[in-house]
């Protein structure tokens, strides 16, 4: 039953001041779904030769493109479920050595943009590689070695940088729901296994799905990694009718395909969960589990060595290459670099997580049935952006605001006579409006699910002492969501730091972001010349991690 | 809470205040510093800077640009960015783009935006005797700059220069298990067999696309970088690059056991690609486009291509830089590189066809 039902229903709820805060909320999502929305109009574009490239698609590869796509879903869905899952647990309700290193450490490989570790990975492992080529020169030149651009390798590279989502969101919810509801398992006999998979699993589940889904998400989006691979996907094939055949109709089609397939799984999860609610008791300060000899050893070896693969080794990597060209690379212009960088993710976390957080608070308003509904959709939708590969959101931020820019324009011309150059489109505003469409399900999920734990008693109780609801939020809802607050804040921050599309098509003139340089090192191929901004982006996207273990809190993120 | 919005709102409008360097504020910069010396008379008229949108990257550009401004005092901005969102963002802004001028590294790209009306037709005489006929538009729309000519590369140790020809030879048996190519959702391979359907006609382009992949060494690559290396490595005996790419191995270490052949000198001349320029329809500044363009075609500039990416330039009296010198010169394929862009879609669709990935 959702709390804001039964409030809606009462006479505390009717006389609840909630209409502006519904109106802003609206004109956000509108913002933020209107790039979107533009997307599907492409299917008004269906003349002979979007009809050719879609024969030619079923005719020649639309199957091998569908079947790599799901075996990576699927790849990739376990393996970040598999790590995130058990890492989380680990270091939330365990102790053993290097547990406080571990618990943020591990959050690390979220720095690393993916066709990176993409490309460190094929480096080393390929046939012209130190690995083959050593282990050719023991065994011989007819040593069998796996395809290095096979599904498996995609999906062990990406499940490596795409895991801190769920460690994240799973970390906050084990931490949240402490040892207690184990000790409950165990005191009814159940062994300490089944206490996890029947008790403790469960109660996370809102949190770790929603970090699979924006594990998943990201997956579908990725268009650098698996290309590095040269892995066929539904991504990929978007790409090829776009540059290939010349047809952003077609690409958009399949693109918005893909949306509807995010929106299909995003609702039966929902249908899935159905009524199942769980709340969150305060149960902090309970002593963890302590881990002794074999098992405390099989744990910190386990965290290290993920730690080594999905972060050290490839940041080691790109440092070594980074050191070659650092005085050549490195001049005045690169503090700009740093600097934009940063006040983009800064501005940008604030402005999208502010932006989550009052859609997320929307929902839980007063409000009929139908209306309720439609904050549904409308949320739902709101979110998908993520899941759109990066340029063809792109187009939709550009055409929607070419639109806008025209119409304002126009109305400078027509009502005040007054001639105006367009300047939505190439500014810093709409730049953080396009962040904000891309990343609002990475904001949302960490703040809804951190909404999900609250009980509704104390917020029942803050209104029937007569809160208004921006009263409610403030002094209320925000300190409780605290931790999903503080984890979309550095998502956002190190997903937009890491950003290329939007940011190439819709920055400043001249306006210059590392992640530009990277693109801009990597686009003619030079990879090794990208090592100094990826070091630099990664060391920025520690900053967070840092501030938050200076604030005494890392238990909390 | 209101706090933090106020504070958000305000830094978000400050940002917005120093950092937009909008166009419009620069033509005024611009416009207060007419009677700067450098100044040539004919260059009087153009007061304001010209706007380019690029896809070719930053490092490659801006040294040039930075000599443009220095030598005729009309300052370059540009935005840099993907071919696609550039094309998409030039469409949508219709009459009212910044964009005085489009740069892509590729003839594919500049003939979509010429077929989708974004570029003007120059008539240039400087461009007409610059730049030969076959690297530019017919219609005057897009003219190359440099070219990157795509073409045979072998391991020394392995393979007889004697035993290479032409791309259509790489089908014989006797290769076998020992080619390697890049994807062909590269642009470069895309061209490559659109001039291939153009002078031998689909059916032939296919049976050549069919014969290479039947005699892959390995799943193709995603870069001609991963090529060359696989053949230094021994995974494969020959492979298909853009020269520069074996250019910058050999600038590193000059025993790079990988060395360049030009393909099909005997028939119809090594395949080339463009980089290239036009003027948009809707520029604000038409003229300043146009002398940048026409610089670009000139001397100085056209060794530039040469020495920062280890192109050929496409003006055919400039020399290349050393390295590619030592390549010796060759002859190239002479069909217009607009065909590789007008067959490309069929080309894609060919290679799927073929199952060349």
């Amino acid at each position: 039953m959702n709390p804001s039902t039964v409030l809606a229903s009462s006479t505390v709820g009717r006389s609840f001041g909630s209409l502006p805060w519904k109106i802003i909320s609206y004109l956000i999502a509108a913002i933020v779904i209107i790039p979107i929305l533009v997307i599907f109009t492409q299917w008004g574009t269906v003349g002979y030769g979007e009809q050719a490239i879609w024969q030619h698609l079923f005719n020649t590869k639309l199957d091998r493109l569908l079947l790599n796509t799901v075996v990576l879903l699927f790849g990739v869905g376990f393996g970040v479920t598999l790590l995130g899952v058990s890492l989380a647990w680990l270091c939330s309700v365990c102790d053993f050595p290097g547990r406080r290193v571990f618990e943020w450490a591990l959050m690390l490989p979220l720095a690393i943009p993916a066709y990176v570790m993409a490309f460190v990975f094929l480096g080393m492992m390929n046939y012209a590689g130190p690995v083959q080529t050593a282990l050719r020169g023991w065994f011989g030149q007819d040593v069998y070695f796996p395809n290095v651009q096979g599904s498996g390798a995609v999906i062990v590279v990406l499940s490596l940088v795409l895991y801190p989502y769920v460690y994240m969101l799973a970390r906050s919810a084990f931490v949240a729901q402490g040892r207690q509801i184990l000790d409950a398992g165990r005191i009814l006999g159940k062994s300490y296994w089944q206490a996890f998979f029947r008790l403790a699993i469960p109660v996370a589940r809102p949190a770790i799905v929603a970090g699979i889904a924006l594990a998943l998400m990201e997956t579908l989006a990725d268009f650098g990694a698996v290309s590095i691979f040269n892995y066929d996907t539904f991504t990929t094939a978007i790409y090829d009718a776009w540059y290939g055949l010349f047809n952003l109709a077609v690409a958009a089609q399949l693109a918005s395909l893909l949306l509807l397939f995010v929106a299909l799984m995003l609702v039966l999860e929902q249908k899935g969960r159905a009524q199942a609610r769980y709340i969150q008791k305060s149960s902090r300060n309970l002593r963890p589990y302590q881990l002794r000899g074999g098992r405390a050893l099989a744990a910190s070896a386990y965290c290290t060595g993920i730690f080594l693969i999905a972060f050290a080794l490839p940041f080691a990597q790109l440092v070594l290459w980074a050191m070659e060209i650092v005085a050549e690379e490195f001049n005045p212009r690169y503090w700009s670099f740093l600097f934009n960088t940063l006040g983009l993710g800064v501005i940008a976390a604030l402005a999208t997580t502010v932006f989550a957080l009052m859609l997320a608070y929307v929902k839980r308003l007063p409000g009929a049935a139908r209306e309720r509904r439609w904050q549904g959709l409308a949320i739902r939708v709101s979110t998908l952006g993520y899941a759109l590969p990066g340029s063809v959101l792109a187009v939709g931020i550009i055409l929607s605001f070419t639109l806008l820019d025209q119409a304002l324009v126009s109305a400078a011309r027509e009502m005040f006579s007054l001639s105006i150059r367009p300047f939505l489109v190439g500014s810093l505003f709409a730049l953080v409006l396009a962040y904000s469409t891309r990343f609002m399900a990475v904001a949302f999920a960490p703040v809804e699910s951190g909404f999900e734990r609250i009980n509704p008693t104390v917020i029942e109780a803050a209104k029937s002492l007569g809160s208004s609801p921006g009263r409610v939020l403030r002094q209320v809802y925000v300190p409780l969501l605290r931790p999903g607050i503080l984890t979309a804040l550095i998502i956002v921050f190190v997903d937009v730091m890491k950003e290329m599309p939007a940011t190439l098509i819709m920055r400043p003139f001249g306006w210059d972001t590392l992640a530009v340089r990277i693109y801009q090192m990597t686009a003619e191929g030079q990879w090794e010349r990208a090592a100094l901004p990826s070091v630099t982006l990664i060391l920025l996207g520690l900053i967070p991690v840092i501030l938050l273990i200076r604030s005494g809190r890392p238990a909390q993120i | 809470m209101i706090r933090y919005y106020v504070f958000f709102i305000l830094s978000l409008i400050l940002l917005q205040a120093c950092s937009q360097d909008s166009p419009a504020d620069a033509q005024q910069n611009n416009a207060g510093d007419q009677d700067s010396p450098r100044i040539s008379p004919a260059d009087a008229a153009i007061t304001s800077p010209v706007i380019v949108y690029s896809s070719r990257q930053e490092h490659l550009i801006k040294p040039m640009f930075d000599r443009f401004t220095e030598e005729t005092g009309i300052e370059v901005q540009y935005q840099t960015g993907e071919e696609g969102p550039l094309i998409a963002r030039l469409q949508a802004e219709g009459e009212m783009t910044f964009a005085d001028m489009l740069y892509t590294v590729d003839a594919g790209y500049l003939w979509t935006a010429a077929d989708r009306g974004l570029l003007a037709p120059l008539e240039s005489e400087v461009l007409q005797n610059n730049i030969p006929a076959h690297l530019r538009d017919p219609q005057g729309r897009w003219f190359g700059l440099s070219v990157r000519a795509r073409t045979i590369v072998y391991a020394r140790d392995r393979v007889e220069p004697s035993e290479l020809s032409s791309y259509e030879a790489l089908t014989e048996p006797r290769w076998q298990g020992r080619l390697c190519l890049r994807t062909s959702k590269e642009v470069y391979n895309m061209s490559l067999v659109a001039t291939m359907i153009e002078r031998h006609g689909e059916a032939a382009a296919q049976d050549i696309v069919e014969g290479w992949v039947a005699n892959l060494a390995a799943p193709v690559f995603s870069s001609d970088n991963l090529v060359l290396e696989a053949i230094a490595a021994g995974q494969c005996d020959v492979g298909l690059v853009n020269s520069y790419y074996l250019g910058r191995k050999i600038a590193e270490d000059p025993e790079y056991p990988v060395a360049l052949f030009w393909a099909n000198q005997d028939s119809s001349g090594t395949h080339v690609n463009i980089s290239g320029a036009g003027v948009t329809r809707h520029a604000q500044n038409p003229q300043g486009a146009r002398r940048l363009i026409e610089w670009l075609s000139t001397q100085e500039p056209q060794e530039m291509f040469s020495e920062l990416n280890l192109e050929y330039p496409a003006n055919p009296e400039v020399m290349p830089t050393a390295i590619v010198r030592d390549w010796g010169s060759f002859n190239q394929d002479q069909i217009n590189v607009e065909a590789a862009g007008r067959r490309q879609a069929e080309a894609v669709m060919l290679m799927d066809r073929a199952d060349y990935r």
